[in-house]
């Protein structure tokens, strides 16, 4: 136990003896990002500058947008971390998360794109009656996105108490703070524009980083990916298990069937994840939106397929105790390797390890901005605008309510996010993903291509799916009743899986369905043509 | 009434009325583009979900198929992990090809016809 400890603590030292370096790195990218957001925000004029980002961006560009608001501190620290302790298990992220892709370039990308203006609510509420429906849309949208942000604050924390050896609950709270307060000011001032940007630079950023380390770790085992797995095997203590399925999965039949939900949740949960959905609104058109969904399926699987070398390379150059003795949960694995590569007591080796950790410091920041984005949006939009101003409000004070609204979430989340420390922060956005899956997807699928589908069936569709998600989780052993929930000293768990999207996935589809057929109103037919012949054709598209 | 119709005053282009909408929506060239698209992306949905749940139910229950070696330390679950990275390049490639060949002309047809008030 004693070395690893001596070992993390030294790479704390030596962490904190650069701690300049650190903190100009740091410096850097968040003076620059500012930098871009006074920018946005003085071309920032109307609604659609704000939300949208004026529509103006090229395919590639939002492309890399997308990929910088999906690549979060959940692919770069949790994958590395989850297969660095677990092996193969932890790959089954990296596979779920790029095949989801192509639900959303398939199904929703470019009729999302026809048929709404700003928010996921805008196409839900389309054939509907509007204040239920956006209500409804603007409450799972806020949900989905707070446990998103979550993983991320747990990550920002996770992050600071290794590089600058803060340990104390006050020092991780304020970094939090910190990042909260910044990502107010990226989305109140910079808005869509802004944060697109900034998205951007991250992506570039993300992709260089891990290509170095990636390079890096090839270059110790001769780009021979063979020989980087079997160290990896053997130095991980389990020897050829580690490169099959079932190390963290495998134990029971009810650990199993949790790597399903887990598995059904991330193919699923991308294509309602509303971050993700408004950055559609940012390309001209629907082609463009299909052509930013292709450049960002190349992107992130480029990126996906590195953290093969990430967290292997973790597992066959650290010992498994100095990872479990930085972060229990492996969150801490990447910028770990980064160290090692360089050299553990040199200053290449520290030069390294704030270079990756600046990275997925912006990787967090860019993430959360995305995030806070989209709840403001879906607040002053979905819900001040159309719901309590019952569509009289003025763009003006519409994007002054989406201000306070990021103020707002801005502050719920920094209270939040010193909760989630010690979960493994790629399991955290599993959650969000199961959420999106279960409240958001089967509307907005059913919406799109069901004529009979109704108000009512929106309704049980998306609160059913939430309700059953959020308290199958809130039940379940992450939250409590495991020495790594939320809160461990308590166990009211009775729901044994850690993701609940085998549940409540079909769950939200059934509720949509049930909804429809047990309706006493007519769907508008006259409505669901236009959203048809709009969604698929694009006319009257802006 | 509904939130979503534009203000006139931004639409560049005459926006169509609920009965053309639905007149398109029930003529067969509008029939055409749906069916082209439904044909085309439905299935191909169920399949690629399902070639994932095979791999993720593979995982779980064929631990020593996915665990045979075939070179050096490389075992079939790596193979059939890097293959759903090629499958869904391979997917991506091919819709969007589609959607350029056979859906993109007949929605800009009629598209073009709508908004110029035909």
């Amino acid at each position: 136990m004693s070395p690893a400890i001596t070992h993390v603590t030294l790479a704390a030292n030596e962490a904190s003896e650069h701690r300049g370096l650190i903190i100009t790195l740091f410096a850097l990218f968040v003076l620059a990002t500012l930098g871009i957001t006074v920018w946005a925000g003085r071309q920032t004029k109307d609604a659609a500058d704000f939300y949208a980002g004026g529509r103006q961006f090229s395919a590639f560009q939002n492309g890399l947008a997308v990929s910088g608001d999906y690549m979060s501190a959940a692919s770069f620290l949790g994958i590395a971390g989850a297969i660095a302790l677990f092996g193969y298990d932890g790959f089954l992220y990296s596979i779920g998360f790029l095949v989801a892709w192509l639900v959303a370039l398939l199904l929703v990308a470019e009729p999302l794109r026809n048929s709404g203006r700003y928010t996921m609510g805008d196409v839900l509420a389309y054939r509907m009656r509007q204040r239920p429906v956006r209500t409804a849309a603007g409450t799972s949208t806020i949900v989905v996105s707070i446990f998103y942000l979550l993983a991320q604050m747990a990550g920002a924390g996770v992050l600071v108490s290794l590089l600058l050896g803060i340990t104390s609950d006050a020092g991780k709270i304020l970094i939090v703070a910190l990042v909260g307060v910044l990502m107010i000011v990226y989305v109140s001032i910079g808005g869509m524009k802004g944060t697109t940007w900034v998205q951007m630079v991250k992506a570039v950023l993300l992709i260089g980083g891990t290509l170095l380390i990636t390079f890096l770790v090839l270059l110790k085992f001769d780009f021979n990916i063979s020989d980087l797995l079997g160290k990896a095997a053997d130095n991980s203590g389990a020897g050829a298990a580690f490169l099959e399925p079932g190390l963290q999965y495998g134990a029971d039949g009810t650990t199993k069937l949790d790597f399903i939900s887990l598995g059904i949740a991330l193919v699923l949960g991308t294509a309602g994840l509303p971050h993700i959905l408004i950055r559609f609104y940012t390309v001209p058109n629907a082609k463009a939106a299909r052509k930013s969904v292709n450049w960002a399926i190349g992107i992130i699987g480029g990126f996906y397929l590195m953290t093969i070398a990430l967290g292997f390379g973790a597992a066959a150059l650290i010992s498994r105790d100095e990872i479990i003795a930085s972060n229990p949960s492996g969150n801490t694995a990447a910028p770990l390797l980064a160290l090692h590569l360089g050299g553990v007591d040199s200053t290449w080796g520290a030069i390294l390890l704030a270079t990756i950790s600046a990275v997925a410091f912006a990787t967090i920041l860019a993430v959360v901005a995305g995030l806070t984005l989209a709840s403001s949006s879906s607040f002053a939009h979905d819900i001040y605008a159309n719901v309590i101003r019952k569509g009289k409000a003025t763009e003006k004070e519409e994007m002054r309510a989406a201000r306070w609204a990021t103020v707002f979430i801005g502050v719920v989340s920094i209270a939040l996010g010193a909760l989630a420390r010690d979960l493994n922060v790629a399991g955290l956005v599993a959650l969000a993903f199961a959420v999106a899956a279960s409240a958001n997807l089967p509307t907005i699928l059913y919406s799109l291509f069901w004529k009979r589908f109704t108000t009512q069936g929106a309704l049980w569709s998306i609160y059913g799916g939430l309700i059953v998600a959020v308290g199958l989780v809130l039940f379940s052993p992450v939250v409590s009743g495991d020495p790594k929930a939320m809160f461990p000293d308590v166990d009211f768990a009775w729901f044994p899986l850690k993701n609940p999207g085998i549940i409540s996935i079909p769950f939200g589809f059934l509720m949509g369905w049930l909804g429809t057929v047990l309706s006493k109103e007519e769907p508008d037919a006259k409505k669901y043509a236009e959203l048809e012949v709009r969604s698929l054709t694009g006319t009257g598209a802006h | 009434m509904a939130a979503e119709a534009p203000p006139p005053s931004t639409e560049r282009h005459k926006l169509p009325t609920p009965e053309e909408f639905t007149e398109v929506q029930e003529s067969a060239e509008f029939g055409e583009l749906r069916r082209s698209y439904r044909s085309f992306a439905f299935p191909l949905t169920v399949a690629f979900i399902a070639w994932y749940l095979l791999y993720v139910l593979l995982s779980n229950y064929a631990g020593d198929f996915m665990g045979a070696k075939l070179f050096g330390n490389i075992n079939v679950a790596f193979v059939f992990g890097v293959l759903q990275f090629v499958t869904t390049f391979l997917i991506a490639w091919w819709y969007s090809r589609h959607a350029a060949v056979k859906l993109d002309p007949k929605a800009e047809a009629i598209k073009t016809r709508m908004e110029g008030g035909a």
